[in-house]
C-alpha cells in the first residue's frame, strides 16, 4: 500500500524505498544492477572534483589577509620641526594600505620622541600586554597603561605592571626634513612593529 | 462569522495536505512528558530560545538602517539612537535581549548540569549545548563589535593581542581575525558577516537539532535520589514513567514555559525602555587615546582573569585554559554518563557549580571597578584632603607638590581618592623608615616604576619629606626598618 486518501481526497504519499524488502511479491531480492551503480560512482566522483575545484577559490579567499599580513610600507609622519628636541609627542600617520571606507581607523597614532637632532624613537600606542592605548605623562616621564596598570620609561623600556616587553618601536627615516616609518601592521608580540 | 471561520479552516487543511506537518505539530503537542518535569525548573531553556527569536527580530530590523562600513557604522549607530521613531528602542532591546539571553542559557545549563541531564541517552543533546554555548558567546562578542565605537575598537586590538600570543600561527591568526595587518574596514566588514550570517546560521540549526533532540529522545525526568541510570534499563523505565504518570506537553508543561517566557519578554522590554541602548561610545578614532577600554559585562571576567593573573602565566592560561574548559564540558556525558543524576548526591556538582558561579560574579564584580587600573586622572584632577596638607613645612608640601606632578596619585590612593593599583599611602610612615621610602622611590619594585632618573635629588628629598607626615596622629612614624628590627635579638 504505497498510497492513503487523506480528508480532503488528495492522495497522501507514502515515501517507500525503491527496491522492496523481502516478501510474498519479492520471494528472493535481486543482484544490484551494476550499470545504476556505475552512473552513482560517476555522479559521487564528479561531486568531489566540482567541491574540490569550488573549495580552491573559497579557501584561497578566506586566507587572502595572510597575503598581506606582513607588509608593511614607509610613510611620512610630519616635517622634523614638528618634533622639538627632548620632547616626546602623540602625533598620527596615514595606514599605508587603506581603503576607501576606512573611516577614522585609516589614521595610526604613535609616540615620537626625539632626544637629538637626528636620532627619534617612534613608539607605538598599543601596550605590549593586551594593547590598549598607553598615555605619555611627560611630567614623570613614564608611558601608562590604562587596562591594566603597565608602565614604561621614556625610552620605551618596560618599568614595571604585566607588559612582557618594552614599547613597539618602528622602524624610522629622515628624508628631506620629514620623519618617515615603517607601518602598517598592528603591533603584537607575534609582529612586533 | 462562521462562514469566515469555515474558509480559513478550508485553507488550513488545504496548506495541510501538502506540507503535512500538522500531524508532527500536534504529535509533539500532545506528546507526553514525565509529570514531574511540569515545573518552574524546566522554564529555562524555552526562554533562552525566545530571547533567540528576539535577538533574530530586532536584529533584521536594526539591518535596515545600520551601516556596516567602519567610516559610517558609528553615524548610523547615531540615527538610529536620535532620529527614527522606536529605533533607540529595537537598540536597546537587542542589547538587552543579549544580556538576558546569556544569563538565562548559564541558568539553564546549570539547572541541567544540577539535574543530570546531560547522562544517558541525552550526551548528544548536552553536547549540542555546548555549541550553543560558544555561539551565543560568540554573538555577544561579534555584536559588540558591531557597535562600531572606541571601545569596539581597542577590544579588537585587545583580541588581536590575544590571538598573537598562539605560538607559531600567531601572527597568521591576527591577520585572519581582522582581516588585514591592522584594524580597519575590513575588520568590521567580516565581524558583520560573522555577527548577521555566520553564526546565527549556525545558531539556529543547531538551537533546532537541540529541541528535536529533546522532543525525540523525551525531555529530562525529575531526578529522585537513588535511582540509579543504567544503560541496560533506562530507556524502558523512562517510557513506563511518561506511559504510567505522563502528562501531555501541551498545556501541562507547556503553560509554565508559556507564562515565563512571556514575563522574560516583559522583563527585558521594562530594561530596554528604562535604561535604553548600549551606547556607543566614542567615535573608534585611534587617535582618541584617552581612553580605557573595556568589555561588555559577559566578558568583564576575562578582562579581570588577565589582570590578577602572574605574567609569566598569562600566555599558558590564555591559550590552554579555555580548550582545557571547553572539552571537559564536551567530554562530560562521557566521564558521567550513568549513575546517579540527583543533585542531592552529587556534591562535587554542587561544588563545581558554586565555586565556577561565585568566581564568575566575583571576578565580573573586579571587572566592573577594576582596582588594578590607574587612575589615569588623579593626579591632575583630584584633589588632596586640607588635613593631608595642614601643618606641613615648606619642603614637606613641595614633597605633596611632588607627589601630585609625578602622578603618583594615579596609582596610590591618599585620603580614599587615587588609583587602587598600588597601595594606599595615609599610613605609609608607619611601615617603611626614611631610608626605605627613598630606596622605593628610586628603584621601585617589579608592580612600581623606579623614578630614579626621573627625580632631581631635591623632589626626592622633599617627596620622601612628605611621605614621612603620612602617619596616624597617635602613631608614631618608623625610625629602625622593620626588618631590621625583627631579626634583631
Amino acid at each position: 500500500m504505497s498510497q492513503d486518501e487523506s480528508s480532503t481526497g488528495l492522495p497522501v504519499l507514502q515515501h517507500a524505498t525503491v527496491r522492496s524488502a523481502p516478501g510474498p511479491e519479492n520471494p528472493t531480492p535481486k543482484p544490484p544492477v551494476p550499470r545504476r551503480n556505475f552512473l552513482l560512482r560517476v555522479g559521487i566522483g564528479l561531486s568531489a572534483l566540482a567541491g574540490a575545484a569550488a573549495s580552491v577559490p573559497i579557501v584561497g579567499y578566506l586566507l587572502s589577509p595572510l597575503r598581506n599580513a606582513g607588509k608593511r610600507d614607509w610613510v611620512r609622519v610630519g616635517a622634523l620641526s614638528e618634533f622639538p628636541i627632548g620632547e616626546t609627542r602623540l602625533t598620527t600617520f596615514a595606514n599605508p594600505s587603506s581603503e576607501a571606507w576606512d573611516g577614522p581607523t585609516a589614521m595610526v597614532p604613535c609616540y615620537v620622541r626625539r632626544m637629538a637632532n637626528d636620532r627619534f624613537q617612534v613608539f607605538a600606542v598599543n601596550c605590549a600586554h593586551l594593547g590598549c592605548p598607553v598615555r605619555w605623562f611627560p611630567e614623570s616621564g613614564l608611558f601608562m597603561c590604562p587596562c591594566h596598570g603597565g608602565v614604561y620609561y621614556d625610552d620605551g623600556s618596560r618599568a614595571s605592571g604585566p607588559p612582557p616587553r618594552g614599547l613597539f618601536e618602528y622602524q624610522w627615516q629622515i628624508r628631506r626634513d620629514e620623519l618617515w616609518v615603517r607601518g602598517g601592521v598592528l603591533p603584537t608580540l607575534a609582529t612586533p612593529a | 462569522m462562521d462562514r469566515w471561520l469555515s474558509k480559513v479552516g478550508k485553507v488550513g487543511t488545504w496548506l495541510d495536505a501538502r506540507l503535512q506537518v500538522g500531524g508532527t505539530i500536534r504529535d509533539t503537542m500532545a506528546h507526553p512528558v514525565p509529570r514531574d518535569t511540569a515545573s518552574w525548573f524546566y522554564v529555562f531553556g524555552s526562554a533562552t530560545f525566545v530571547l533567540m527569536v528576539i535577538q533574530f527580530v530586532t536584529g533584521i530590523l536594526l539591518a535596515l538602517v545600520y551601516v556596516p562600513s567602519a567610516a559610517d557604522a558609528w553615524q548610523s549607530l547615531q540615527v538610529l539612537n536620535h532620529q527614527i521613531a522606536f529605533s533607540w528602542f529595537l537598540r536597546a532591546v537587542h542589547g538587552w535581549g543579549s544580556n538576558f539571553m546569556v544569563a538565562l542559557l548559564l541558568i539553564h545549563m546549570s539547572q541541567v548540569f544540577l539535574f543530570g541531564a546531560f547522562k544517558y541517552p541525552r550526551e548528544l543533546t548536552w553536547m549540542i549545548g555546548v555549541g550553543l554555548l560558544l555561539l551565543t558567546l560568540g554573538m555577544a562578542f561579534t555584536g559588540q563589535i558591531m557597535r562600531f565605537d572606541a571601545d569596539a575598537y581597542w577590544g579588537l586590538g585587545i583580541g588581536a593581542s590575544v590571538s598573537a600570543r598562539v605560538p607559531f600561527v600567531g601572527s597568521w591568526l591576527v591577520g585572519l581575525l581582522l582581516g588585514g595587518p591592522i584594524i580597519a574596514g575590513q575588520t568590521l566588514s567580516r565581524f558583520f558577516a560573522l555577527h548577521v550570517f555566520v553564526v546565527p546560521g549556525l545558531l539556529i540549526g543547531a538551537a533546532l537539532v537541540h529541541v528535536l533532540l529533546v522532543v525525540k529522545v523525551g525531555i529530562n525526568e525529575w531526578p529522585m535520589p537513588g535511582r540509579l541510570v543504567t544503560r541496560k534499563t533506562y530507556l524502558a523505565r523512562y517510557q513506563r514513567q511518561v506511559h504510567e504518570d505522563g502528562v501531555p506537553f501541551v498545556p501541562d508543561a507547556f503553560q509554565r514555559d508559556l507564562v515565563f517566557s512571556a514575563l522574560i519578554i516583559l522583563v527585558v522590554l521594562v530594561c530596554a525602555a528604562v535604561f535604553g541602548p548600549f551606547g556607543p561610545s566614542g567615535r573608534p578614532d585611534p587617535r582618541m587615546i584617552d581612553i580605557a577600554p573595556k568589555p561588555d559585562v559577559f566578558f568583564l571576567w576575562m578582562y579581570a582573569a588577565l589582570a590578577l593573573l602572574p605574567a609569566e602565566l598569562e600566555t599558558a592560561l590564555i591559550l590552554i585554559v579555555p580548550v582545557v574548559a571547553i572539552a571537559a564540558l564536551l567530554l562530560l556525558p562521557f566521564i558521567s554518563g550513568t549513575g546517579e543524576k540527583s543533585w542531592k548526591r552529587r556534591p562535587f556538582a554542587v561544588l563545581v557549580v558554586v565555586l565556577l558561579a561565585s568566581g564568575f560574579i566575583a571576578l565580573t564584580w573586579l571587572g566592573l571597578q577594576p582596582p588594578w587600573s590607574p587612575s589615569m586622572t588623579a593626579w591632575s584632577g583630584t584633589p588632596l584632603p586640607p588635613r593631608l596638607l595642614k601643618e606641613r613645612t615648606p619642603l614637606e608640601l613641595q614633597g605633596a607638590l611632588v607627589f601630585q606632578n609625578k602622578q603618583c596619585r594615579n596609582c596610590h590612593a591618599l585620603g580614599g581618592t587615587g588609583g587602587d593599583r598600588g597601595p594606599p599611602l595615609d599610613n605609609v610612615a608607619v611601615h617603611l623608615t626614611r631610608d626605605q621610602l627613598i630606596r622605593q622611590v628610586l628603584q621601585g619594585s617589579g608592580e612600581m616604576p623606579a623614578y630614579g632618573d626621573h627625580l632631581h635629588p631635591a623632589e626626592v628629598a622633599a617627596l620622601v619629606s612628605y611621605l614621612e607626615t603620612l602617619h596616624p596622629p597617635h602613631q608614631p612614624a618608623a625610625r629602625v626598618s622593620a626588618a631590621s628590627s625583627g631579626s634583631s635579638p
